[in-house]
């Protein structure tokens, strides 16, 4: 009987070690000011009741990855997923310091800025290269979803082979246009929401359960 | 060059010189052509890990009222490659593109597959 527990015990720590994930690692990306940082304290609040970061109209407020561990986010089914969200940085190929001095900056204030914002946005590049299990790509859907940076970053994401959901924010404003957001990026889900007023994010929600899970 | 002083050069790379290159060389050649002022159009864009690279690269080169960085621009990937392809190892392809100094280069209008910028000179 002895004999018997211990290899039903063995077993059975077997099965749990080969069938248990390992923590996802959830990366919120986009340009600057799409509300990554919005978002992030939305998921945050709403399932462990923290903030992570501070938001600005000002682009780069985010200027270092930050992240927080096992949160647990449960599905309409029942079905949970157990992730660590990471808010980084916007990407962007070019920043130029003058760009804060219009919102009132002081010139030494806005270089620092600067120099953060270059070094945050090459922290994020190295974080998606080496660290991220799956992505949330965040655009405002009042601009346009053909910029660039967001046709390399869908790219970038696209040939590391991670799941991403994109996420089509600000639905609150009135020139918000997320068809122009579904119709650009047709081949990975697109979620309408707006992470400030909290719009449609249960929708979602039930989509990470599913996606990331 | 005295006769040109309102000009702004332009290097066309054609995809044959880019296949020839490592990674690193590409994105020298491109950050070092677009920090002196000039316009680079490849023939054939950069694979998604160089793009990856040259946006962290360009981001070590910015320096307050010196480089301010890259603009770039290029039409959206293909569809995705199909199982032949995917069986041969061949990635979606690469695309038309250019990119120059962030402080001169300016897109106008850019859609699916028609995309209009500026130039202006130093």
């Amino acid at each position: 009987m002895d004999f018997l527990f211990r290899a039903r015990k063995k077993i059975s720590k077997f099965l749990k070690a080969f069938f248990s994930k390992r923590q996802s690692r959830i990366g919120i990306y986009g340009p600057p000011n799409a509300g990554k940082t919005t978002l992030a304290n939305r998921i945050v609040r709403d399932w462990t009741g923290d903030a992570l970061g501070p938001v600005s109209e000002i682009p780069h407020e985010t200027r270092r990855a930050r992240r927080k561990e096992g949160i647990v986010i449960t599905g309409n089914n029942g079905g949970s997923i157990t992730i660590d969200i990471v808010d980084t940085p916007g990407v962007t190929t070019k920043i130029d310091y003058k760009e804060f001095i219009e919102y009132g900056m002081e010139k030494d204030e806005a270089v620092k800025r600067a120099r953060e914002a270059t070094e945050g946005v090459a922290e994020a590049m190295h974080w998606l290269r080496e660290d991220i299990n799956g992505v949330i790509y965040m655009l405002d859907s009042t601009l346009d979803p053909f910029m660039q940076v967001n046709i390399m970053m869908v790219g970038i994401i696209e040939s590391r082979k991670l799941p991403v959901i994109i996420v089509a924010n600000k639905i609150d404003l009135p020139d918000a246009a997320p068809q122009r957001i579904k119709s650009a990026f047709p081949q990975h889900p697109v979620i309408s929401i707006s992470g400030l007023e909290g719009d449609n994010v249960e929708e979602l929600y039930e989509k990470m359960v599913e996606y990331f899970g | 060059m005295s006769a040109m002083i309102q000009g702004v050069q332009i290097d066309l790379i054609s995809a044959d010189r880019l296949d020839s290159m490592t990674m690193m060389e590409k994105i020298r050649l491109i950050l070092d052509d677009v920090m002196e002022g000039n316009i680079v159009v490849l023939e054939k864009g950069l694979a998604p890990e160089e793009q990856s690279k040259l946006i962290e690269i360009t981001m070590r080169e910015i320096t307050p009222d010196g480089f301010a960085g890259i603009e770039m621009e290029t039409y959206p990937a293909k569809e995705k490659p199909g199982f032949l392809d995917r069986l041969l190892g061949k990635s979606s392809p690469t695309r038309l593109t250019v990119i120059g100094p962030a402080d001169q280069l300016k897109t106008i209008k850019k859609e699916k597959d028609f995309i209009t910028a500026w130039v202006s000179s130093r």
